[in-house]
């Protein structure tokens, strides 16, 4: 007899409606699974025989025929079990058929017959909904996110057992229960409170976080650059809940989300010996890299000079376009990577303060010749910091608490929202061109300031744009609707000088 | 500034004869120059030959009405040796261009009696390291006020003028095209921020296409204008060299980069220095060689009113203390008082995001 059963299978970021087919009929008893698995799929006999055995099921003696279609997409991982079993219950008459025809099935069995959370269930609930499902059975433990996508029912179950039993009309699982917003406020140990001095950074990180500008911090060793970044997440804007959800999607994929909606922006902070697939995502099976999984949030490259070139230059396309583009074999994917770019290095090889240092000029440019010239014409704001002055570090003074500076930020972003309601930015960085144009209105005055600018700095097409972009975040947080020409005084001078480019 | 009917006659004439006076110019094309140095009615016959009656008719036809009107269609200025405007420095030549057309600050053009220009010319397919000395050479010189000429080709003459327009200083190209048409066009970028802060000259009217015998024609401008040639890479029997030619006829000193003995690239350079021009291992060399050694020119003061911020911010970087650290005012304040300080080209960056001071002065307005 012949049954089926719909699953998704995880691909980039998205998912794809993969039919099982389960074919059982008289003859030699062999279990065999064809469509392109991998070895984790076809394990998945083993633990479906189990599973069935122990759940009091009857696995039957025959010849069993699973085809995973369609056949030329790679089927990877444990979740399709779950959908194996249940298109195997069917084939051999131990559920109706009928019942679970509008109906999407995923999850890994083990070999008790309990099931096992798996990767991606946003994902694969958002699939399933725009694949015209009404219905989606995950594992107890995935129901919560994925009922996050809503328009789709959602059933939480916890064991194979409960599968027959649902299906059947004996058990009905509890409704999945709303999330308290408990976990609404970031953490609060970090506090800027603590850093002292280092006012010019500060200031650069509140701007940048206003904005969702790349920003890259330039200081001594100790000076404080890692204990600024580190400190960012504290007075970043909650992301809202479309965000939220792309984030909990992005991190269900990956395998590292909590299980409910993930209500903070995420800061990663890879090593500097990552490699180029690492940080923006590969592998023969794609797996999203450190950029993706920033996305919304912050990407922090401590050490910037440190990473290799080549990982560096990949770079280059995501933090322009938004997006990676893979291509693996015939297939190519997009996964998101709208992520605020945070550096932190030193400002020569020896790492001492300026007026000890005993760099010569070409040590120098070849250390900035590391960082790559097209990388750092991306990055908005360059910061400075000097060591912080024993009296500033002894100093009882208090200082302005993240909360404080959370506020204003917060304002600023509204004011932006508001403004680019209806189009695909979210932020002033993530502006194009046009709505530059249009949303960043100068008067004539601030107009010949920016002549005058271009006459003097030599800045690019690009450039012009990012100072615009900047000041306009800076009049935001001034709660500002003009730009004055103060504002374009204060982007200019955080842009990169241009020699540092042209070293570069 | 005006150009006179005669001399917008003779641009006309180089106009009409341009693609014969192609044809007749030796490859090294040392005939266009002797050409170029016929008056009129010579230039006519000796060109044109069979055909000389009917450019003659031509000529008579010609309106200098329609041309001045051609050349404010173009955004071009023009000038000539008539007028008050024109170099002096440009009559040295035997044969110095009639009118001469611009886009840009004609002021560069009328500087050139007052204040020092240099000429950087060197090869088009340039090593990197010619590349890097003629920017240096180009940003080094400007910033100390030189007026910096090339001829905006390929190679070591795009380096310098990159270098003098990043030194927020004077570039002035000279064109073997007409002023308004960019060439290599490769360089068209190059081309506008020379246009827009600098001065593009070329004695072509508006429209002419750049041909081969014009570009030894406008080294002698640029060899005219200059009060010293400096030759950074070149071959031997190459263009650049007959720059250096011209300007050893005129009251223009020679200064070449040494190079590697071994490459060709640099053999017509090396050369010159063995004949006697002056080695140039830096941008203090030039300076010597203009104001005498170790004599600099003082760059005119700026006069600005700044506020008590901005003032606070420049005594701060100009002490070599960080203004960020060293100001009591808030940080958006100090940003934006540097950002306008840059501007102004009072302060400039060392590379690392820190501040400098430059060598320009300020004063109250
Ligand atoms: N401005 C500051 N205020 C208070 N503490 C500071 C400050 N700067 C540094 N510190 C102290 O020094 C430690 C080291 O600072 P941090 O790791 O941020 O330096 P860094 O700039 O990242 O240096 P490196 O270039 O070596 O990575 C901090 O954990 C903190 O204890
Ligand atoms: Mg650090």
């Amino acid at each position: 007899m012949l049954a089926s059963m719909a699953t998704f299978a995880i691909e980039g970021v998205d998912s794809r409606e993969v039919t099982v087919e389960v074919d059982v009929r008289q003859g030699l008893p062999v279990f065999n699974v064809v469509g392109l698995p991998d070895a984790a799929v076809r394990e998945a006999r083993e633990r479906v025989r189990a599973a069935l055995l122990n759940s009091e099921l009857e696995f039957p003696q025959k010849r069993i025929t699973a085809n995973l279609a369609p056949a030329d997409v790679r089927k990877a991982g444990p979740s399709f079990d779950l959908a194996l079993a249940g298109a195997l219950l069917a084939a051999s008459d131990q559920i109706p058929t009928n019942e679970l025809g509008r109906c999407a099935l995923v999850g890994e069995l083990s070999l008790s017959g309990a099931l096992r959370p798996v990767r991606g269930a946003v994902a694969m609930a958002a699939g399933a909904r725009a694949a015209g499902f009404e219905r989606l059975i995950v594992p107890v433990e995935n129901a919560l996110e994925a009922s996050l996508v809503g328009g789709i029912e959602v059933q939480g179950v916890p064991d194979l057992r409960s599968l027959v039993e649902l299906v059947n009309g004996r058990w009905t699982p509890e409704p999945v229960t709303e999330m308290s917003a408990v976990d609404a406020e970031p953490v609060r140990s970090l506090d800027f409170c603590d850093v002292r001095g280092q006012s010019d950074a500060k200031r650069a990180l509140e701007i940048a976080a206003a904005g969702g500008h790349n920003v890259l911090m330039v200081g001594p060793p100790g000076s404080g650059k890692t204990m600024l970044a580190r400190r960012l997440p504290g007075i970043l804007p909650p992301p809202s809940f479309d965000e939220a959800l792309e984030i909990t999607r992005i991190h269900s994929v990956a395998g590292i989300a909590s299980g409910s909606l993930i209500r903070q922006r995420p800061f990663r902070a890879p090593h500097h010996t990552i490699s180029p697939s690492g940080l923006i995502g590969g592998g023969s099976i794609p797996r999203p890299g450190e950029i993706t999984l920033a996305h919304r949030g912050v990407l922090f490259l401590d050490e910037l000079a440190e990473f290799s070139r080549v990982a560096l230059e990949a770079l280059r396309q995501p933090l322009e376009g938004g997006g990676v583009e893979i291509t693996r074999g015939q297939r190519s994917l997009s996964l998101p990577a709208a992520a605020m770019l945070v550096g932190a290095c030193n400002p020569c090889p020896c790492g001492k303060p300026r007026d000890n240092c005993a760099c010569d000029q070409v040590a120098r440019t070849r250390y900035q010749q590391r960082l790559s010239g097209p990388l750092l014409d991306r990055i908005d704001l360059i910061c400075q910091l000097e060591p912080a002055r024993p009296g500033e570090l002894i100093s009882a003074d208090a200082l302005e608490r993240s909360a404080a500076i959370r506020e204003r930020v917060v304002a600023a972003r509204e004011g932006q929202r508001a403004r680019l309601d209806g189009t695909t930015a979210t932020c002033n960085a993530e502006m194009d061109a046009p709505l530059t144009r249009v949303h960043v209105r100068m008067s004539a005055r601030v107009r010949a300031r920016m002549l005058e600018g271009h006459a003097t700095t030599g800045m690019s097409a690009r450039g012009h744009d990012r100072v615009l972009r900047l000041a306009r975040t800076i009049a935001d947080l001034d709660g500002r609707d003009s730009v004055r020409a103060s504002d374009v005084d204060e982007a200019l001078s955080y842009r990169m000088s241009s020699a540092w480019r042209a070293a570069a | 500034m005006t150009a006179c009917d005669d001399c917008l006659r003779r641009a006309q004439l180089l106009r009409i004869l341009a693609p014969r006076i192609a044809e007749l110019s030796t490859p090294r094309a040392r005939g266009a120059r002797m050409l170029l140095a016929l008056p009129d009615i010579e230039l006519v016959y000796t060109v044109a030959g069979s055909r000389a009656a009917e450019v003659q008719a031509q000529l008579e036809a010609f309106d200098p009405r329609a041309m001045r009107e051609e050349v404010v269609r173009a955004h071009l200025a023009a000038t000539c040796r008539h007028d008050a405007a024109y170099p002096e420095r440009l009559l040295q030549l035997p044969d110095p261009p009639a009118a001469l057309f611009m886009r840009g600050d004609p002021a560069l053009l009328t500087g050139v009696s007052e204040e020092p220009a240099v000429a950087i010319v060197g090869a088009r397919r340039a090593s990197t390291y010619a590349l890097e000395v003629a920017q240096e050479l180009g940003r080094g010189l400007a910033v100390s006020g030189v007026t910096v000429v090339s001829g905006l080709a390929l190679g070591v003459d795009g380096a310098a003028h990159r270098g003098a327009l990043s030194g927020n200083g004077r570039a002035l190209a000279v064109l073997g095209s007409g002023a308004d048409v960019p060439y290599p066009r490769s360089h068209r970028e190059l081309y506008a921020r020379v246009a827009r802060t600098g001065l593009i000259l070329s004695e072509l009217p508006p429209g002419a296409g750049a041909r081969r015998w014009a570009f030894p024609a406008r080294n002698r401008i640029m060899a005219a204008l200059a009060e010293m040639v400096v030759v950074v890479e070149a071959r031997e029997a190459s263009g650049t060299l007959i720059t250096a030619e011209f300007a050893a006829g005129l009251q223009c000193q020679v200064g070449a980069v040494p190079g590697r003995i071994t490459s060709a690239g640099t053999a017509g350079s090396n050369r010159l220095l063995v004949d006697g021009a002056k080695p140039i291992l830096g941008v203090g060399d030039v300076l010597d060689a203009l104001y005498g050694v170790g004599a600099r020119p003082e760059p005119p003061p700026l006069r600005v009113a700044l506020d008590p911020i901005g003032r606070a911010v420049l005594d701060a970087v100009e002490a070599g203390d960080s203004p960020l650290d060293a100001c009591v005012h808030p940080v958006k304040d100090v940003r934006a008082a540097l950002g306008r300080l840059e501007v102004l080209g009072l302060v400039r960056r060392d590379g690392l995001g820190g501040y400098e001071r430059t060598g320009l002065r300020c004063e109250p307005a």
